[in-house]
């Protein structure tokens, strides 16, 4: 070893930022070598996704002083038959474009989470990346209690919703309605279409959550039924015609599976004669999957800056090294180049991140009941609830086993259940309905029985 | 042609066949692989550039592990371009990856004609010095030279170009050409043909907003003596005119039309941008003049005569309620009209100024302007400093902070340095606060992997751009910004051309 590799460490540029002191800080930031160990040994973060996002965060917070990384994903690495011939960087590639590492032959078919993890091991040695291969809706509460902070690099508003909610979860109020410092779980949050991208922090109860801001997201256009049926304009509408009306007339009960090339071309085929018997211009093979699989166009770079961005904050979060930030950045490269930064406000009554919603009970209440009250509270209307309570599985929906084995709790006062305090949070998970679509959500709920009073509740704590 | 269709699906979906062939054939040059350099040709690399070559000196050492994923323990020692251009090769088969190990202040020294075999350089890291110089010998070349540097938590990107033409055809913001408030004959006659008033509800509720337009607005001229609305109670009575017009609740196309009315409010014309172009000394061409000189005095000449004080129009059409046959043929009268017309609808140009003129003689009024502007001045402060570090390392052959023990002497230095700056670019007077000179000197020149990705990422989105722009002209490229991060919110300066 040269004399210069002997003084010098791998922390060499991230020391200068970790172990001096610094006038524009966070105020609890504490420079030295026992920060710099903490990040490596105690920080934990969990990244969600493993694509284009997920990937160049994974990479970049083990270029970040991170030692101890997880990764959650429900993807496997695939490839469509008209790649089979491709070498293999080519089919990596064709899959994720803006995957940052290099997968051989043999990880196609392995889940991208394991890939992603076993990838960055390699290059930066002394990172410990944990993949978890499935979804994000089927891991217990605890397994996100677990980490530090959780990075997202998803491109779905439901799971960005999912996630959200669970680390909403884990905050608590004091009786003022203030946000428990020690209970919030911090998230950052990135997203890209084409040259454009947003990062943001979200410190639930402080900083806006998902939910306050979901307006940020725009509905998806979606096309009126009749247009397609009977004023076809543009092309986008023939492929829907082709896509959600002709496939079901001709094809009665077969399911229409986008990744089948063979379904693919009959779509287009059928778009292609529709636009011709309408005079509409623009039909293309690219452009019906680009239309029927929602394709959101992606470049390496947007990615590769929002990660970057993501990645960033995750470590001033965590160490406090330089300011926060507050609390939403969007990027936007198609036209010159411009950044913003939009200091977004909670929304104080917020469903996922405020104190929750108060649900008062008589302490005669049944846990059916309460289910069925769920249902038809208006600010609610959850129905199919499960309901945890500290960790706890009070009702379980689903799967069967849990079903049966907790079924018999149905019957109990809840107030029993809980174990007789007056006043505590639960969990419900169950399905709403918005825009004519289930979608599962978590809420929380503030539960105060009556009749209970402050000294009877400061009782049963004593003498628990 | 099937394979790198599907291999660069998504982002075909971007920037087209014509763009992937522009950076299929790019030759692009990287001075100095650290992290901000790596991550730059990294995201190339991923969109299929043509040809990498990797410029740099070092080796690797045990502290480039911490900040660059393309090295991994069995490169230190080795030479860092080798390493580098090996990793970065294993990414796409189809990228021709080579590397020289040398350093890029001595090709710049002693073989400036080396440079001029490239499409584009990407120079990295590199010092004030041999900022002017590089810029020198690519404007000399016409070799494009994009600047980028992290320092810490600041950082910078810079395009230098002699100069830029673009003609942009297809704009992302375009805000949809309809002439609306000028329509010519045919799309007058096609509106005529049409009734307002027809009695089917279904055919009412599927008259195009472009026709409710066209009428109610001759409807107005004819009533307000040839002109359309223009104050504000005259544009909410149009608005309200068009609001009775609407016979059932659910008709889209009278909402369409309430929200376009801004479209007849527009004055008629050319936009001030265009006017100034037009107006370029370089318009009046003779036969030394670029392509893109003669085109736009041919649409001077245009817009002068045929177009008769309005530019071409672009022709497409956005999505609105209609019939399909009434959209079509709305659609084929635009189409024809743009065809009469020249395809292009907006030229811009922009000329860099040489890195050497804005080192030396800054636009002052812009400099003292954001100096003193909250939203620009942390950004302009470190602009400052990364010129103050250079001149420090000049002085003293080390960056402030770099290492360790002479902190409190660096940071005075530093300030000394800062304040003679300002004096010699004309701001006498102004200051650098404390706190960004204190930060400076704690980032030691130091790059960290989350900047360098950031930085790199901008670079290489504006190699993308500057490439294809002089094919498909999709994307208006940038001149060049400072960003800092330490504060809450990220500034960015835009630095003038």
């Amino acid at each position: 070893m040269t004399n210069s590799a002997v003084q010098q460490s791998r922390s060499r540029d991230l020391d200068k930022l970790l172990l001096r002191p610094g006038n524009l800080v966070e105020p609890a930031f504490e420079p030295g070598p026992g920060l710099r160990e903490d990040l490596k040994e105690l920080v934990k973060v969990l990244v969600v996704g493993a694509g284009g996002l997920g990937c160049e965060l994974l990479k970049d917070l083990a270029l970040s002083g991170f030692r101890e990384l997880e990764v959650i994903d429900m993807d496997r690495i695939e490839i469509m038959p008209v790649d089979l011939a491709l070498s293999a960087l080519r089919v990596l590639a064709a899959i994720c474009l803006v995957f940052i590492i290099t997968a051989l032959l043999e990880d196609v078919g392995k889940p991208k989470a394991e890939v992603a993890a076993k990838h960055v091991m390699e290059r930066v040695s002394g990172v410990n990346i944990v993949p978890h291969f499935g979804r994000i809706e089927d891991k217990e509460l605890d397994f996100y209690s677990n980490f530090n902070i959780i990075a997202l690099g998803l491109d779905s508003i439901e799971a960005r919703s999912y996630i959200n909610a669970v680390a909403c979860s884990f905050l608590e109020y004091d009786s003022n309605d203030n946000p428990l410092e020690e209970t919030i779980k911090p998230m950052v949050d990135g997203g890209t279409e084409g040259f454009k991208g947003h990062a943001r922090v979200i410190m639930p109860g402080v900083t806006p959550c998902f939910e306050c801001t979901i307006w940020l997201f725009p509905p998806q256009v979606k096309f009126p039924l009749c247009t397609l049926a009977e004023t076809p304009r543009n092309a986008a509408h023939c492929i829907e015609y082709a896509h959600l009306i002709k496939w079901d007339e001709v094809h009665s009960g077969k399911a229409f599976d986008p990744d089948d090339p063979e379904h693919m071309k009959w779509v287009y085929d059928e778009a292609v004669k529709r636009a011709e018997l309408f005079g509409i211009p623009g039909v293309t093979y690219s452009l019906t999957q680009g239309v029927v699989k929602n394709i959101i166009p992606a470049i390496a770079s947007t990615n590769a800056i929002i990660s970057a961005a993501c990645a960033l904050e995750t470590l001033k979060i965590v160490s406090g090294c330089s300011k926060t930030l507050s609390n939403y950045l969007t990027y936007n490269g198609a036209e010159g180049l411009h950044t913003k930064v939009t200091e977004f406000v909670k929304d104080k009554d917020c469903l996922v991140c405020g104190p929750g919603v108060l649900v008062e009970l008589e302490t005669s209440v049944t846990l059916e009941k309460f289910i069925g009250l769920l249902e038809e509270h208006p600010k609610l209307q959850l129905s199919k609830a499960s309901i945890s309570h500290r960790g706890k599985n009070l009702y379980m929906q689903a799967p069967p086993v849990l079903e049966e084995m907790t079924r018999s709790n149905l019957g109990l006062p809840l107030f029993d259940l809980m174990g007789k305090i007056s006043k505590d949070v639960v969990h419900a998970t169950g399905t709403i309905i918005t825009s004519d679509k289930k979608i599962s959500c978590l809420r929380k709920l503030r539960v105060v029985f009556k009749g209970v009073d402050g000294v009877a509740d400061m009782d049963t704590a004593g003498g628990a | 042609m099937a394979e790198p269709k599907t291999k660069y699906d998504r982002q075909l979906r971007i920037w087209g066949d014509q763009g992937q062939a522009a950076l299929e054939k790019a030759s692009i040059c990287l001075l100095n692989c650290g992290p901000t350099g790596s991550e730059t040709l990294k995201n190339l690399v991923l969109g299929g550039i043509g040809s990498i070559t990797v410029v740099d000196g070092s080796k690797v050492e045990l502290g480039d592990l911490g900040n660059n994923f393309m090295v991994d323990e069995s490169s230190v020692g080795q030479s860092k371009a080798k390493c580098v251009c090996a990793f970065l090769q294993e990414l796409n088969d189809a990228v021709k990856a080579k590397f020289i190990e040398e350093y890029p202040e001595a090709l710049i020294e002693t073989n400036p004609s080396f440079f001029s075999q490239f499409t584009l350089i990407v120079a990295t890291q590199l010092v004030e010095d041999s900022m002017i110089k590089l810029d020198r010998i690519c404007r000399e070349a016409n070799v494009m030279l994009i600047f980028a540097r992290s320092y810490g938590l600041t950082g910078l990107v810079r395009i230098s170009m002699k100069e830029h033409t673009t003609v942009e055809s297809k704009p992302d913001h375009f805000l949809d050409d309809l002439r609306l408030n000028n329509p010519w004959p045919e799309l007058r006659r096609f509106a005529e043909t049409i009734d307002l008033d027809v009695s089917d509800p279904v055919a009412h509720k599927h008259i195009p907003y472009v026709v409710i337009l066209v009428k109610m607005a001759q409807e107005w001229a004819k009533s307000h003596g040839g002109t359309l609305p223009s104050t504000r109670e005259e544009k909410k009575e149009f608005k309200d005119l068009l609001k009775a017009r609407t016979v059932a609740a659910d008709e889209d196309n009278y909402k369409e039309a309430i929200e376009a009315s801004y479209k007849v409010f527009a004055p008629p014309g050319i936009s001030s941008d265009l006017q100034q172009i037009i107006n370029d000394s370089s318009a009046e061409v003779d036969t030394n003049s670029s392509d893109f000189w003669i085109m736009v005095a041919a649409l001077k000449e245009f817009i002068k005569n045929e177009g008769g004080g309005a530019a071409p129009l672009e022709g497409s059409i956005p999505d609105m309620t209609s019939s399909t046959e009434q959209y079509v043929n709305l659609q084929n009268i635009y189409l024809a009209k743009a065809e009469a017309d020249f395809l292009a609808i907006e030229q811009r140009v922009c000329r860099y100024r040489p890195v050497e003129d804005e080192f030396n003689s800054p636009i002052l009024s812009e400099l003292q302007k954001y100096i003193t502007d909250e939203d620009y001045s942390v950004a302009v402060g470190f602009y400052i400093l990364f010129r103050a570090v250079d001149r420090f390392a000049a002085n003293y052959n080390s960056f402030p902070g770099q290492f360790d023990g002479a902190m409190d002497e660096d940071i005075s230095r530093l300030k000394t340095t800062a304040v003679s700056l300002l004096s010699d670019l004309g701001c006498n007077g102004s200051t650098i606060t404390e706190d960004l000179i204190n930060e400076m000197c704690r980032f030691g020149a130091s790059e960290l992997h989350a900047v360098a990705a950031f930085v790199g990422g901008i670079a290489s989105q504006e190699v993308i751009k500057v490439l294809y722009l002089h094919n498909t002209g999709l994307v208006k490229s940038f001149r060049g910004s400072t960003f800092d991060f330490w504060c809450s919110k990220l500034q960015n300066l835009v630095l003038e051309p």
